[in-house]
C-alpha cells in the first residue's frame, strides 16, 4: 500500500521526514508492508506534514501530523483510509483545494515528482507532443492565443516575447528560467520544482522548440537546496529517457537544460542582472534596450521567463490555448497561483482564475489572520508591492486593477498583517530592503535607499516629520522614475502605500511634540 | 590660444547609412539609425545632463541624469540607452524631468565632500557642472548620513591618485579599463551603497594588473582619479594637439599647458591612430623633458678622455664645421657622414640627409631604421612595390583572423594592442607565432586560437611550412593570384613551398612546433575570412629578416589578403618616426620616397632644386662607416638623436669605430652612451619644443606642435641648418613647414602634403598627391603599386649563430611596456618604478639545471662578450630560450649580440644569439669598466668663478 509523505521543504521543516521515518519504523514493527512515496506538497501548508493514503474512493489525508501521531494512525488503520482525529477526509474535497482551478499545479502533491511514469500517467508530455507536431510557429500562436503573461511580475505577454526571440536571427538562442524566487511570501516556483519538476522541463523544452533554442538554463536560488537537487535529478532522468538531449523524444529537435545556482542576491531575480550572473559576472542590472529577447544571455536572443510562466505552457499546449484563455479577468487570462503567507490562518498556494477579489483571497480563502486579530494590511506582490488596507479589498485580482490602485500582483505573493503592525516601520523596511539588495549600479537605488532609510529614522524619531515626509515623497518620485530596474523603481510602492493608506502611523507623537 | 574642448556626445557614433528623423524639443534632426537620443540631441547642441555617459564608452545607463520623456512611451527612459526611432518626439526638459534630475543630484551630493574650492578637479569637474546644470540648491538629507568621505586615498601610482571619497561610482573607469584598454584591472567591489571601485582584488593600483594607461583617469568625471601633475600644478589654461614621440603608433595628444609648463598630456579623440587612447609612456612619461640630466649648452673637447667644456652655440657650430672641413681636406670627401634619427621629425631628418648629400658632398647618411625595419622597406617594396605597411590601424576592426608574428604589441605598441584586443573580444581569431608566451596568447577575455612557439631564428621555416599547407591543401585564392600577381613567380614559389622538405612535418625539428598546430593555423589564416598579418622586429632583426618579410607578403598574396580593409601586411614600427625617417631619404642609396640616388632624373630634380651637383654613388651604411673608421678612412660623424653605442649590436665593434674617429658630433637631449665617444655635444630639443611632423606605422603624417621654448635654444632642424651654413651650403628655412613644402615639391608620394593640409584635416597617409589628395588609408586596392604582386622563393637558411655545447641557449631581446628602447627618456621618468633594471627571463628547467634562482645574478656569455644581470625564472620563455630587454645601458645587452645581420639590408640579428647562462656574483668586469668609463667621459668642466 502506498503512503504519501511530502518531501517538500516546507513540510520537512515541520517534521515530514520524522513522520516518514516513524511510519516506516511502525510498519516494520507491525510487519505491515507499506510503500512510502515522497511526493511534493499540495500547498496546504497549515496542514503539513499532510500524509495521504490511496483508497478506492480516492486519496484520504491526515494532518498536520507529528511522529507522535503515527502509532495511533496505525492503530486506526489509517492506510485503509480509516477515521482518525487528524483525518481530513478526501484531500480533493478540502475546500481550500476544491475551490481552486489547478491548471498548472494539478499534479503537485499528487505524483511522485521523479517518476516519469507517474508524470506521463497524469497528462505529462502531452503538451510536448502537441508542441512537436505544431512546430515553432504553431507553439507561439498558441501561447499568444492563451493570453499567458509573465508570472514573474511584469506581466508581459509571453507569446510576444517568444515571437521576438524566434524572429531574431542567431546561431544560438537560449531559454532561461528565472527560478530565483526571492519575493517574501512566495513559494510557487519552489513548489513546481519540488512537486512536478518534469512540468518545468517540458515547458522549457516547448519554449526551446518554439523559438529555436537548444539550450536552457534554470537560474535557481541557493536557498532552495531541495529544488536544486530535485531539478538536477529530474533533468538526469529526462535526459536518460530521451526527453532532453540531441533529439527530444525522437523528434530530431535538440534541447538540453542546465541548473545554475545563484548566490543569494535578490537583485539577481531581475532578469538582466540574472543574465549577468549567469554569464559569470557580478549580478548587475543592464540597461534596456537591448531587450534580452534580442541580446540576452551571452549576447544572444534569449527567452527569459519565470518558472510559473514556463510551467504554465505545458498545460496550455496539453489542454489547448482556449482552455486557458477561457477563464480569467480582463486582460489577465488563465490562472494565477496566489501564495498566501504572513499572519494568515490558511497559508499556502491557491491557484485560481484571475478576478477573485483581494478580500476573498485574504478573508474567505486565507481565513483572516493567524493571530485572530483584525487584518490591517496586505502586502501584495512581494517586498516591492503595495500595502493594501481592507478598504481596498474589493480590488479584483488582475494586473490592471491592481495597477489602478498603485499596486501590483507581482509573482502572486500576499503577506497578511494584523492590527499590531507599525506601518512606519514597514515603510522604513521597504527602503532598508532596497538598500540591502541594491546592486549599486544606478544612483536613485544605490544612494536613495540609504537616504530613505535614514529619513524614515528621522520621521520615526519625530525629527521634522512634515519636512522629512515631503522629502521622502520627492525621493520616491526620483526612485520610481529614475531607477534603472524595478528594485529601486518599485520600492516607492510599499512606501507610498504605507504613507497614503496609513497616515496615522506617521503622525508626530503629540506628547513629544509638546515637550519640545 | 585656449584649452581645446572636445565635445563629448555621450555615446559612440552609429555608422548606419539609414537616417532616422526625430524631433527633440521641437527641433527636427536626422541621425544615423542606431544613434542614441542623447547623441542626437548633442548633434543639435542640446546637452542633456549626464555623468556616466561618455562617447568613448558603451552606454551604461547608471547615473539617471539623462532621463527624457518620449511621446507615446511610458516613464522617463535614459537618453543614453534609448535609440532614436523614426518620428520620435523627445522632450529633454520639463518640470518633472527637472525634479527627478535634481533629486538624483541631491543624492550624489549627500555623499560627496564639499571641498570644491580646494579640489583638484575644480574647473574641470563634471559633477560640479551637472550640479549647476540641474540647479541643485539644497541637500535636504543633510551630510550626517552614511557616507564614504573617510575612504583612504591610494597614492601608489606615481602618475595619478585615487581618492575614493570623491567617487560617484559611475563605473566609467571600470568600463574604460575594459572597453578601451582591455586590461580588466578594475572592478566594482561590493554592492549597493558599499559599491566601490577596486583595482583587482582590492589591491592598490600599483600592485594590481593596472598598466597605467590613463584611460580611467581620463574617463573619471570627478577628482577621484586625477593626474598627480594636476594636483600639484592646477588646471591647464591652453593646449595644443601634438603627436607622441614614443612608439610607431603615433598617438595624438593634447598637450595641456599652463604657461610653458606641461600640466598633462591627454589623448586626443580625433587622433586617427589612437582615437583618444594612450599608454603609460605617452600619457605620463614626459618628465624627461625637464629632467636635471638634460644638457642645454653646447660642449666640446679635444679628446674623449677630456672633460667637457661648455661653449657658445657659435663656437660649437664653427668648431664642428672646421673639424669636418679639415677631415674632408685630409681624408677626402667621403670621410664624413651623418646619421639621422627615427626620433626626430620628418623635417629634421630630411635636413640631415640634405646636409650630408649637399653640404658634405657624399651619400654617407644612414638611419637607425637600419637596425629595425630596413628589411620591411626592402621586402615590401620588392613584393608589393611600396616600402610600408598596407593598411591603416582602423583596418583591424574588420579583421577576422590576425596572424601576429615577432611582435609583442601589449608592450611595444600598447595602444594598437588595445584595439586588437577589442576586435578579438568581438570574435576575431588570433594566431601568435613567437618563441615567448606573450601576453596576447592569453589575457583577460582574449585567447589566441593557436600559439606556435618557434625556436628563435626559424621564422622563414615556419612561414614556408604555413605556405606549404596553404598551397598543398589548395587553400589559395586562385582568382586573386591570377588577376593580381605575376603568374611565373607564383608558379615558381608554389612549386618551391610544395616540396616535401617544406612541410610542417619535415620542418618540425627545425622550428620546434607541432606540425598539426602549424596546419591548423595555416588553415585558419587562409580560410577564416579577412586575414591580417601584424609583425614586428621579431621578423626583421634576423639574418633572414628580408626573406621573412617577403614570406609574409607571399602568404598574404596567396590567400588574397591584400588590397582591402581588414587584411594586409602590417609592420608594427618601433619608433615614432621610423617610417618617416625612411621616407625622408635617410638611406645612403635613396632620396625621399625611396628613389635611388643613381636614378638620373630623380637626382637631377634634387640638383636643380638644391643648386648643387650630387654624388650618384650610394654612400656608406652605419656598419660600413664604423669599419671604415677602423680602417682609417672615415673620421667625422654627425649623429642626430641616435645612440648607436647602446642600440646597435656588437657594441665593442661600435665603440672601436667611434673611438677611431677624429670628430664625433652628438646631438641629443642627454649625454647618452654614444656621447662618451664624442668630441662635440650639441644639445637637442624635445618634441614639446619643436614644430614638425612624424609619420607613424600606418604612413600617417601628423603634426608635432611646439608648446614650449627649446631649453637648449634651438629646435633640432635649426641646428642642422646652422651646421650646413657653416660648412658652406646655405640653408634658410624660417619654419619647418617650408622644409615640408620642399619635400612635397621633390617627392611624388608627398606632392599634396603641407602643414596647411595637416592643420585642416588632422593627418594624412601617404601617398598623398593629386590622385589621393587627402591620402591613402589602404594600399594596393585595385592593383599592386609595382604592377603585379611578386612572389619570392624564400629558402630557409639557418643563421650562422648556432647553439652548441658552449652556448646552448638562444637569447632573444625585446622591450617592456614601461620602458622605451634605450630608455634615455623613460629611465628619466617615474616609469622606472615598474622596470628598474633589465632582467634575464629563463625557463625553470634551464634555471634548475644551472642552479639559477629567481632574482639571483647570472652571467650571460656569447661569442661576442658577456654581461651579468638578475634572473627572472618564468615559463613565458620556452626551455632553451632566454630573453632580456635592452632599456638600461649598464646591462649592455648588446655586448653579447653578434654582428650577424640581414643579407639584404644589414639589419642586425638582435633576436638570435647563442649564449650560456651561469650563476654570477655581480656585474662583469666589462660592465664595471664601462660604468667607470661613463663616469669619466661624462665629466663637465666647471666654469671658473667669475
Amino acid at each position: 500500500m502506498k503512503i504519501f509523505v511530502p518531501r517538500d521543504m516546507a513540510a520537512v521543516a515541520v517534521g515530514a521526514d520524522r513522520v516518514a521515518a516513524a511510519i516506516e519504523a511502525e510498519a516494520r514493527a507491525r510487519n505491515i508492508p507499506v510503500s512510502i512515496v515522497r511526493n511534493g506538497s499540495r500547498g496546504l501548508f497549515w496542514l503539513e506534514p499532510l500524509v495521504e493514503v490511496t483508497t478506492a474512493s480516492g486519496r484520504i489525508g491526515y494532518g498536520p501530523l507529528s511522529e507522535a501521531d503515527v502509532p495511533s494512525l496505525f492503530e486506526q488503520r489509517f492506510f485503509d483510509g480509516a477515521p482518525h482525529p487528524k483525518c481530513l477526509g478526501h484531500v480533493d474535497k478540502i475546500p481550500f483545494l476544491a475551490r481552486q482551478a489547478r491548471f498548472t499545479f494539478g499534479r503537485a502533491g499528487v505524483i511522485d515528482p521523479l517518476s516519469l511514469d507517474d508524470y506521463r500517467h497524469h497528462g505529462g508530455f502531452k503538451g510536448l507532443e502537441s508542441a512537436l507536431s505544431l512546430g515553432g510557429v504553431g507553439i507561439i500562436a498558441a501561447v499568444k492565443e492563451s493570453g499567458l503573461r509573465g508570472r514573474g511580475g511584469a506581466g508581459f505577454p509571453t507569446g510576444i516575447k517568444w515571437e521576438t526571440v524566434a524572429r531574431t536571427p542567431a546561431s544560438q538562442k537560449y531559454i532561461v528560467c528565472n527560478a530565483d524566487e526571492g519575493d517574501s511570501g512566495t513559494f510557487a516556483d519552489r513548489l513546481i520544482m519540488e512537486a512536478d519538476p518534469f512540468m518545468l522541463i517540458e515547458g522549457m523544452t516547448i519554449a526551446g522548440i518554439g523559438v529555436g533554442a537548444t539550450k536552457g538554463y534554470i537560474y535557481l536560488r541557493s536557498e532552495y537546496p531541495f529544488a536544486i537537487r530535485m531539478m538536477q535529478q529530474a533533468i538526469g532522468i529526462a535526459r536518460h529517457a530521451g526527453y532532453l538531449g540531441a533529439s527530444i523524444d525522437g523528434s530530431g529537435a535538440a534541447f538540453d537544460i542546465e541548473v545554475r545556482v545563484g548566490a543569494g542576491a535578490y537583485v539577481c531575480g531581475e532578469e538582466t542582472s540574472l543574465l549577468d550572473s549567469l554569464e559569470g559576472k557580478r549580478g548587475q542590472v543592464r540597461a534596456k534596450p537591448p531587450l534580452p529577447a534580442i541580446r540576452g544571455l551571452f549576447g544572444r536572443p534569449t527567452v527569459i521567463n519565470n518558472t510559473i510562466t514556463l510551467a504554465s505552457v505545458s498545460f496550455i499546449m496539453a489542454e489547448g490555448a482556449k482552455a486557458y484563455a477561457e477563464i480569467g479577468y480582463g486582460r489577465s487570462r488563465g490562472t494565477m497561483p496566489v501564495q498566501l503567507a504572513g499572519n494568515v490562518k490558511f497559508g499556502g498556494l491557491f491557484e485560481c482564475a484571475f478576478g477573485v477579489t483581494l478580500g476573498e483571497l485574504v478573508n474567505d480563502i486565507g481565513g483572516g489572520t493567524h493571530s485572530g486579530r483584525p487584518v490591517r494590511a496586505v502586502q501584495a506582490g512581494g517586498p516591492l508591492g503595495a500595502y493594501f488596507p481592507p478598504a481596498l479589498f474589493d480590488t479584483p485580482y488582475d494586473y490592471e486593477a491592481f495597477a489602478k490602485k498603485d499596486g501590483l500582483i507581482g509573482h502572486g505573493g500576499l503577506v497578511v498583517f494584523d492590527d499590531t503592525v507599525d506601518m512606519a516601520k514597514m515603510a522604513r523596511f521597504a527602503m532598508k530592503f532596497c538598500a540591502i539588495e541594491s546592486c549599486g549600479k544606478c544612483t536613485p537605488c544605490r544612494i536613495g535607499a540609504v537616504r530613505g532609510t535614514e529619513t524614515f529614522d528621522k520621521i520615526i524619531a519625530g525629527i521634522e516629520p512634515e519636512r522629512n515626509l515631503a522629502l521622502v515623497r520627492d525621493l520616491c518620485e526620483t526612485m520610481k522614475f529614475g531607477s534603472l530596474c524595478a528594485l529601486g523603481g518599485f520600492t516607492p510602492y510599499p512606501v507610498l502605500s504605507a504613507l497614503d493608506h496609513f497616515p496615522e502611523d506617521f503622525a508626530t507623537p503629540p506628547l513629544r511634540h509638546a515637550a519640545e | 590660444m585656449g584649452l581645446i574642448q572636445e565635445i563629448d556626445y555621450g555615446t559612440k557614433p552609429a555608422n548606419a547609412e539609414t537616417l532616422v528623423s526625430l524631433t527633440i524639443d521641437g527641433v527636427a534632426v536626422s541621425v544615423p539609425e542606431g544613434t542614441s537620443v542623447m547623441r542626437a540631441a548633442m548633434e543639435i547642441g542640446t546637452q542633456i545632463p549626464k555623468l556616466c555617459a561618455s562617447d568613448m564608452l558603451d552606454s551604461f545607463g547608471s547615473c539617471r541624469l539623462c532621463l527624457v520623456e518620449i511621446e507615446g512611451r511610458a516613464g522617463t527612459p535614459a537618453s543614453c540607452t534609448t535609440l532614436v526611432a523614426e518620428g520620435m518626439v523627445v522632450h529633454t526638459q520639463n518640470e518633472r524631468l527637472g525634479r527627478i534630475r535634481k533629486g538624483v543630484m541631491e543624492l550624489y551630493i549627500s555623499d560627496h565632500p564639499l571641498d570644491c574650492l580646494t579640489c583638484s578637479a575644480n574647473g574641470d569637474c563634471e559633477l560640479q557642472d551637472m550640479a549647476g546644470a540641474v540647479g541643485l540648491r539644497d541637500v535636504r538629507y543633510g551630510y550626517a548620513g552614511d557616507n564614504h568621505l573617510d575612504a583612504a586615498k591610494d597614492v601608489s601610482n606615481p602618475y595619478f591618485r585615487f581618492d575614493p571619497a570623491k567617487c560617484i561610482v559611475c563605473s566609467r573607469c571600470v568600463r574604460a579599463c575594459e572597453e578601451v584598454q582591455g586590461t580588466f584591472a578594475l572592478t566594482i567591489a561590493g554592492r549597493g551603497f558599499d559599491s566601490k571601485v577596486s583595482p583587482g582584488m582590492e589591491e592598490n593600483f600599483f600592485d594590481s594588473e593596472c598598466v597605467s594607461c590613463g584611460a580611467c583617469v581620463q574617463a573619471c568625471p570627478t577628482a577621484t582619479l586625477m593626474e598627480t601633475s594636476v594636483i600639484e600644478i592646477g588646471q591647464p589654461e591652453h593646449s595644443a594637439v601634438t603627436t607622441c614621440a614614443y612608439c610607431g603608433v603615433g598617438c595624438s595628444f593634447k598637450a595641456e599647458m599652463r604657461g610653458e609648463q606641461v600640466v598633462r598630456m591627454v589623448p586626443y579623440k580625433d587622433g586617427k591612430a589612437n582615437h583618444g587612447h594612450s599608454c603609460v609612456k605617452g600619457r605620463f612619461a614626459w618628465g624627461y623633458a625637464t629632467h636635471r640630466d638634460r644638457i642645454t649648452k653646447p660642449m666640446i673637447r679635444a679628446k674623449i678622455t677630456d672633460p667637457w667644456h661648455e661653449v657658445s652655440w657659435d663656437e660649437a657650430i664653427a668648431h664642428t664645421a672646421s673639424e669636418f672641413k679639415h677631415i674632408q681636406a685630409k681624408y677626402g670627401r667621403s670621410s664624413v657622414g651623418g646619421i639621422t634619427s627615427s626620433r626626430c621629425t620628418n623635417e629634421e631628418t630630411y635636413l640631415v640627409q640634405k646636409l650630408v648629400r649637399a653640404g658634405f658632398g657624399n651619400n654617407n647618411v644612414d638611419t637607425c631604421a637600419r637596425v629595425c625595419h630596413s628589411p620591411t622597406g626592402y621586402g615590401l617594396s620588392q613584393t608589393f612595390g611600396t616600402s610600408a605597411g598596407t593598411q591603416d590601424f582602423d583596418s583591424v576592426e574588420q579583421a577576422d583572423v590576425m596572424l601576429l608574428i615577432g611582435a609583442n604589441p601589449t608592450d611595444g605598441h600598447p595602444v594598437f594592442a588595445s584595439r586588437m584586443k577589442k576586435r578579438l573580444r568581438e570574435g576575431a581569431k588570433l594566431i601568435v607565432i613567437d618563441p615567448r608566451r606573450i601576453d596576447l596568447v592569453r589575457t583577460p577575455h582574449v585567447e589566441a586560437e593557436y600559439h606556435l612557439p618557434i625556436r628563435p631564428g626559424t621564422n622563414v621555416a615556419i612561414l614556408s611550412a604555413i605556405a606549404h599547407v596553404i598551397v598543398t591543401e589548395n587553400l589559395i585564392d586562385a582568382d586573386y593570384i591570377r588577376e593580381r600577381c605575376d603568374a611565373d613567380a607564383f608558379a615558381h614559389w608554389a612549386e618551391f613551398v610544395s616540396q616535401e622538405r617544406n612541410s610542417p612535418e619535415a620542418l618540425a625539428a627545425t622550428t620546434g612546433v607541432d606540425p598539426e598546430l602549424v596546419r591548423k593555423a595555416a588553415r585558419l589564416y587562409a580560410t577564416g575570412g579577412n586575414g591580417a598579418i601584424y609583425y614586428g622586429l621579431g621578423i626583421t632583426e634576423h639574418s633572414q629578416g628580408t626573406t621573412a618579410v617577403m614570406a609574409l607578403a607571399n602568404l598574404a598574396m596567396a590567400t588574397g589578403n591584400i588590397g582591402r580593409v581588414g587584411v594586409g601586411v602590417n609592420p608594427l614600427r618601433g619608433q615614432n618616426n621610423v617610417q618617416g625617417s625612411c621616407d625622408m631619404g635617410s638611406f645612403p642609396h635613396e632620396y625621399t620616397g625611396y628613389r635611388h640616388v643613381g636614378t638620373e632624373n630623380v637626382r637631377e630634380s634634387f640638383e636643380i632644386d638644391w643648386g648643387i651637383k650630387l654624388d650618384p654613388e650610394p654612400g656608406l651604411r652605419i656598419p660600413n662607416m664604423l669599419d671604415a673608421a677602423i680602417d682609417g678612412t672615415f673620421m667625422g660623424l654627425y649623429i642626430q638623436g641616435e645612440d648607436i653605442a647602446q642600440s646597435d649590436p656588437d657594441i665593442k665593434h661600435i665603440t672601436a669605430g667611434l673611438s677611431a674617429m677624429e670628430c664625433v658630433v652628438v646631438q641629443d637631449l642627454f649625454l647618452n652612451e654614444t656621447a662618451q665617444f664624442a668630441h662635440v655635444f650639441l644639445p637637442g630639443s624635445t618634441f614639446l619644443e619643436k614644430n614638425g611632423t612624424f609619420t607613424n606605422a600606418e604612413r600617417r603624417i601628423q603634426r608635432v606642435r611646439k608648446v614650449m621654448t627649446p631649453k637648449n635654444g634651438y629646435e633640432d632642424w635649426e641646428i642642422t641648418q646652422l651646421i650646413s651654413n657653416a660648412v658652406g651650403f646655405p640653408m634658410n628655412y624660417a619654419h619647418p613647414s617650408e622644409i615640408m613644402d620642399e619635400v612635397a615639391r621633390l617627392t611624388p608620394t608627398f606632392a599634396n602634403v603641407s602643414f596647411d593640409l595637416l592643420d585642416r584635416v588632422g593627418s594624412v597617409q601617404w601617398p598623398c598627391n593629386e590622385a589621393a589628395p587627402e591620402g591613402t588609408p589602404i594600399m594596393h586596392i585595385d592593383h599592386f603599386v609595382r604592377g603585379q604582386g611578386r612572389f619570392f622563393v624564400t629558402e630557409y637558411v639557418p643563421t650562422d649563430e648556432k647553439t652548441g655545447p658552449r652556448y646552448p641557449l638562444l637569447l632573444t631581446t625585446g622591450r617592456i611596456l614601461s620602458q622605451y628602447n634605450v630608455g634615455a627618456q623613460t629611465r628619466r621618468t617615474e616609469n622606472s618604478a615598474w622596470h628598474k633594471e633589465d632582467l634575464l627571463e629563463i625557463h625553470p628547467h634551464d634555471a634548475e639545471q644551472r642552479g639559477v634562482t629567481d632574482g639571483s645574478w647570472v652571467k650571460v656569455a656569447s661569442r661576442s662578450g658577456e654581461i651579468a644581470l638578475h634572473a627572472k625564472v618564468t615559463e613565458r620563455v620556452a626551455p632553451g630560450v632566454v630573453y632580456t630587454t635592452f632599456h638600461h645601458p649598464m646591462t649592455m645587452a648588446n655586448i653579447v649580440t653578434t654582428d650577424y645581420s640581414d643579407w639584404a639590408t644589414n639589419c642586425p640579428e638582435y633576436k638570435v644569439t647563442a649564449v650560456q647562462v651561469s650563476p654570477s656574483n655581480g656585474p662583469t668586469d666589462a660592465q664595471r669598466d664601462y660604468a667607470e668609463l661613463g663616469r669619466r667621459t661624462r665629466q663637465i668642466e666647471v666654469a671658473a668663478a667669475e
